[in-house]
């Protein structure tokens, strides 16, 4: 009985090719718009997430900020050495110091900036070798005039021709010898090219540009193993003691725990994915609507089609099952065009607006148990209403 | 031992609306059918023939009184009890002919069949083996808008044979056709009673209700009188 339903359902949704396709235009754009907004969701987090593991993972960057006098005090590398020291979990810290250069190399000039950094410091920060080698520990503590390119400064300056290994280059006045490439670190934050820099020995760029022994920020990479927030306390108390700051004035420096911001940022997207997918599944309620007005109708039509089948010995609930397979068919329909529209939207917004298309097996297949779903509630009435026609009535409706 | 008869009416009462609007179409209707009869229903609009008639086709419900067929009371049934005995052992044809527009002869033939839950093959073969038999093999694959009246009443009548019903209900059966389609139909009906099909037909034409072999006169809600009609004398006498 259900194969003739089936069968049934299909051939008057045939024969109204055209009204069948607009009754299910609610379908269809709901479910299209709800894997859209959750597929896009899902391209969207993980390219946050790609972002902040390119900060390096279980890491808390530690800066100074202006406290409560209006005063800016830098860390320096009393400091860095001070948490290496002191604070229990942490695996390695870093400090970084940058300023704005103009890198000149055969007669052609590009502003960039030079980073004074340490191995430690590309350690912590997850931050790869394309070419060459890293500094030694010699020229680290020396301050030795050698550097490490970023891919944009090779793009700029050296073209994709030649090696860049071996040449000498100049930041401002300082000349340097160029002796590795980083790979790509991608962009963090997205206030300029992360990859438009010029790594040297931290003790170097501090002698020769900055003119200090400050460091711009802390990169203290932990353990995975120690509980973030208790070290967070710990380097809280041991930067207020060791920058003698009072009870009840507040911090003049900030930690950002990598993991916390990951946490946030995927709790944010996650919440507007569901809302906007909430929002599109309006839609499908809507298009559900329309489906049972298209079936009342239908079944006003068809009366005296419906008193034939009564008359001949259809069961009442043989021609409910009639009706309610053809809302259903219907909806599955909607919902099958509404996911192939809704892979082509989010893949093609997703590689229009640079995410990552991550394909969700769970949130098609449930669009289209819902569109089904949404078939049988709202096709119940009108199939109800169908069979309790009375057959006499029926046949003579006009 | 005779028989039992297959339709047995036995003080059939039926009222619509109620209260003071109440309206008794039937005011005790007492009728037999014997297996193999031929029965025109007759009478002006208003007698209640054609309400008589829903009774007969297990549609309706009386109000009161005793409908027995084939040994069911009916008038204790449920509604889906009374469609599996329509399924069974009665078939349908109307004056409107009612068949599926856009839906060839075949498959209007087809659907009593595809209640019995019949494959589709057999269902089909069955279809066409019905249309033979009313002469319209050639027009299976026609939709009713490209058959005449006749024979789209004849394709109706395919319908209500395929299932080899033991009664075969007619409401005006040549209400909507010309005279000469309508002798036709008639003597159709007529050929199918001789092969053992017990035939209800109510028609306001005298001319049609000499096919049957008795004629029953409906008058206020009530059978006026029943007769033996001109063609059973006929065929009697013949006989004798």
């Amino acid at each position: 009985m259900f194969g003739t339903s089936l069968m049934l359902a299909f051939r008057e949704i045939r024969r109204h090719l055209m009204r069948s396709f607009l009754t299910t235009l609610g379908i269809i754009i709901g479910v299209s718009a709800v894997i859209t907004m959750v597929t896009l969701g899902r391209g969207v987090t993980a390219d946050i997430e790609e972002q902040i593991s390119s900060l390096g993972s279980n890491m808390f960057f530690v800066f100074p900020i202006q406290g409560e006098r209006g005063q800016f005090r830098p860390f320096d590398e009393r400091d860095v050495d001070a948490v290496r020291e002191q604070i229990a979990g942490v695996k390695s810290v870093a400090g970084q110091v940058d300023q704005n250069v103009t890198a000149i190399y055969n007669g052609q000039d590009w502003k960039t900036k030079v980073e004074g950094v340490s191995r430690a410091f590309m350690d912590a920060r997850g931050i790869k070798l394309d070419q060459g080698r890293l500094f030694t520990d010699e020229e680290e503590s020396a301050g030795a005039n050698v550097c490490i390119i970023g891919p944009t400064v090779v793009e700029e300056m050296f073209g994709a021709a030649d090696s860049p290994l071996g040449e000498r280059m100049r930041l401002d006045n300082v000349s340097c010898q160029v002796i590795g490439v980083f790979a790509s670190r991608g962009n963090v934050g997205g206030n300029g090219d992360d990859d438009n820099s010029v790594f040297m020995p931290l003790t170097n760029v501090q002698r020769r540009f900055t003119g200090n022994d400050n460091i711009g920020y802390m990169a203290v990479s932990y353990d995975a193993g120690y509980d973030n927030k208790a070290m967070i306390d710990a380097l809280v108390d041991l930067l207020r003691e060791r920058r003698v700051l009072l009870d009840g004035q507040a911090n003049d420096f900030d930690i950002v725990d990598t993991a916390e911001i990951n946490e946030t940022v995927s709790n944010t997207v996650g919440t507007m994915t569901v809302m906007v997918a909430a929002i599109a599944a309006i839609s499908l309620v809507v298009g559900g609507v329309g489906i049972m007005n298209i079936m009342l109708v239908s079944v006003t039509e068809r009366t005296r089609e419906i008193g034939i089948r009564l008359a001949i010995g259809a069961l009442a609930s043989e021609v409910r099952l009639q009706f309610l397979t053809e809302a259903v068919v219907l909806c599955c329909f909607g919902g099958l065009v509404g996911i192939v529209l809704g892979f082509v939207l989010s893949a093609s917004l997703s590689a229009a607006l640079g995410f990552p298309f991550v394909f969700d097996p769970f949130i098609n297949v449930l669009s289209f148990v819902i569109s089904a779903l949404i078939g049988i509630v709202f096709g119940y009435f009108p199939a109800r209403r169908a069979s309790q026609l009375d057959p006499i009535e029926a046949l003579r409706h006009e | 031992m005779a028989e039992p008869p297959i339709i047995e009416l036995r003080g059939i009462t039926k009222t619509f609306g109620e209260g003071a609007a109440a309206f008794q179409a039937l005011k005790g209707v007492d009728l037999t059918v014997e297996r193999g009869d031929f029965l025109a229903v007759m009478g002006p609009s208003g007698s209640g023939k054609s309400t008589t008639m829903n009774i007969l086709g297990c549609l309706d419900q009386p109000s009161g009184g005793v409908f027995r067929f084939l040994g069911h009371e009916v008038q204790s049934l449920s509604k889906d009890q009374r469609s599996l005995l329509r399924r069974r052992y009665l078939g349908f044809v109307f004056q409107g002919f009612n068949l599926l527009s856009r839906t060839t002869a075949a498959e209007n033939v087809e659907l009593p069949l595809v209640y019995r839950g019949m494959g589709r093959a057999e269902r089909h073969a069955a279809a066409l083996k019905a249309l033979d038999r009313v002469g319209l093999l050639p027009w299976a694959n026609h939709t009713p808008a490209e058959l005449s009246g006749g024979q789209q009443q004849r394709v109706a009548i395919a319908r209500a044979l395929v299932t080899d019903p033991e009664v075969l209900l007619a409401d005006e059966p040549t209400g909507n056709l010309d005279s000469e389609r309508s002798v036709e139909i008639m003597k159709f009906m007529a050929e199918l009673n001789d092969q053992g099909i017990t035939v209800l037909m109510v028609t306001h034409e005298p001319d049609m209700a000499d096919y049957a072999k008795t004629v029953v006169h409906f008058k206020d809600g009530l059978v006026e009188r029943i007769e033996q009609s001109e063609r059973l004398a006929l065929k009697q006498g013949a006989s004798a």
